[in-house]
């Protein structure tokens, strides 16, 4: 990895290795704030943040840390850059963090910001993390504002609280899929994402 | 010192550690008098959501001048004096957490599922030329997942209910979310909480309110998928509005108005 060029590093987690569909990690945010197109987005932001910023400064910091307590290390400066994204988001974006509430909190146990800080920070210098977070944190937006786009649409017949298909119950004629709204819809359609992913790249699936 | 001695693994985790926590506590100390700003007014906002008087892009700060904000025993219905309470400082949220300023809810009269409720409760007063309008007050209670967080504007006869909104709650989206469908909102304004006895009927029924039923004047439809959360908006009503949360108060005003 120590020669790793700044596109791939960018670029791969994109489709090649993308944390959900191939590394399949931060699985529980995507189920949880996925109902609506526009907390995805936002959720998206955040992790972008905090997953660049962890990156840089566990990599800044990666000659320092002793082996034997690194993963608390990582841990602290991840939790640290979290709670200080969610202040900001009630200072700045009070709307946006009231529907996010709870999970903004939980992007420190976002397998994906402690993963990549282990396997990539931990191994490289910060301008080289910096992308490999930027790109990580891209991979996972763009699984998320798909499950986000195709559950708000179905889900509510909206998209971004715009009406696309007027649902039954303010008198138009979509029978809104009330499914969609609940989690285990993020799983079938992450599922089927992963499905259609693998078909198109098949050196993607694994060995049995 | 090698990297994985032992004082350099405590120097690493001290330092570290400090850093962090100025960090974290800076971010908390500096914003603090944004979010509290946010907060108050989304309060502002939400009360005058409840009274229909917000417009989208509204001035908020200038629409809450017609607001007075009465702080109240809520055992007797009295006011109550500022030496006594800070109204300024006063925050019903951890009054209702704290020994000292709430009271027990017994559970056969616990109908919000709230366990505990603060003594003192702010009521908005909505004045026009010195005449109150519409009485404010702050309800909540359990729904399905979450505590929902409200407030409900009550016309000057303190028995038609002028609006009602939820500014806070944890509810299925699409499902118990629903509660926040300004369809559904536009179902409660003349709704009337208690029937000629006195008694409070206000009720989110399963289904649709029959239009003939002659309870259909206390009864709001009900939303599909989310019956638990309408129970709970039911139940929350009465606590809040009933004899042990806002009823003294309330049967105080509608006495000062037919007596007017």
């Amino acid at each position: 990895m120590a020669d790793a060029k700044p596109k791939e590093v960018l670029l791969n987690p994109l489709m090649n290795n993308n944390p959900i569909a191939l590394q399949v990690l931060g699985i529980c945010s995507a189920l949880a704030v996925t109902t609506k197109l526009e907390t995805s987005v936002a959720m998206c932001i955040a992790v972008i943040l905090v997953l660049i910023c962890s990156n840089a400064a566990v990599s800044l910091i990666r000659q320092q840390i002793p082996s034997s307590i690194r993963i608390i290390v990582q841990m602290t400066i991840i939790a640290s850059l979290v709670i200080v994204v969610d202040q900001c988001l009630q200072a700045f974006a009070f709307d946006a963090s009231k529907q996010m509430s709870v999970f903004v909190g939980l992007i420190i146990t976002n397998c994906i910001v402690m993963g990549r800080a282990e396997a990539f920070a931990m191994k490289n210098g910060p301008a080289l993390s910096m992308l490999d977070g930027l790109g990580n944190a891209l991979g996972y937006s763009l699984i998320l504002l798909l499950v986000g786009f195709l559950r708000e649409l179905f889900g509510s017949g909206k998209l971004w609280g715009v009406t696309v298909l007027p649902t039954t119950g303010d008198g138009g004629w979509y029978v809104p899929n009330g499914m969609m709204l609940l989690p285990p819809s993020a799983f079938f359609i992450i599922g089927l994402a992963i499905w259609a992913l693998r078909t198109w790249k098949p050196e993607q699936v694994e060995d049995f | 010192m090698a990297r994985d001695s032992v004082w350099r693994t405590f120097l690493v985790a001290a330092v570290l550690c400090i850093v962090c926590s100025v960090l974290v506590s800076g971010a908390a100390v500096g914003l603090r008098p944004r979010q509290e700003r946010n907060k108050a007014l989304d309060r502002k906002k939400n009360i005058l959501i409840a009274a229909g008087l917000y417009e989208p892009g509204a001035d908020i700060e200038g629409l809450f001048a017609g607001v007075r904000s009465k702080l109240i025993d809520l055992a007797t219905g009295k006011p109550v004096s500022p030496s006594e309470v800070d109204p300024a400082s006063y925050d019903a949220r951890q009054a209702a957490r704290d020994p000292d300023q709430s009271v027990v809810i017994p559970p056969e009269s616990d109908l919000a599922g709230i366990h505990r409720r603060e003594k003192y409760a702010f009521v908005y007063l909505v004045e026009k030329q010195g005449q109150v309008e519409q009485y404010v007050l702050p309800i909540y209670g359990k729904g399905l997942w979450s505590t929902l967080y409200g407030f409900i504007a009550i016309d000057a006869d303190a028995n038609t209910i002028r609006g009602l909104t939820f500014y806070e709650h944890r509810e299925t989206p699409g499902l118990g979310g629903e509660v926040d469908n300004p369809k559904w909102k536009e179902l409660w304004p003349g709704k009337q909480l208690h029937d000629a006895q006195g008694q409070i009927q206000i009720e989110v029924l399963k289904g649709a309110v029959a239009p003939d039923s002659p309870a259909a004047i206390h009864q709001v439809d009900g939303i599909s998928g989310a019956t638990i959360t309408c129970r709970g908006v039911s139940n929350l009503l009465r606590y809040w509005l009933g004899p042990d949360a806002f009823g003294p108060y309330l049967a105080q005003q509608s006495q000062h108005s037919t007596t007017r």
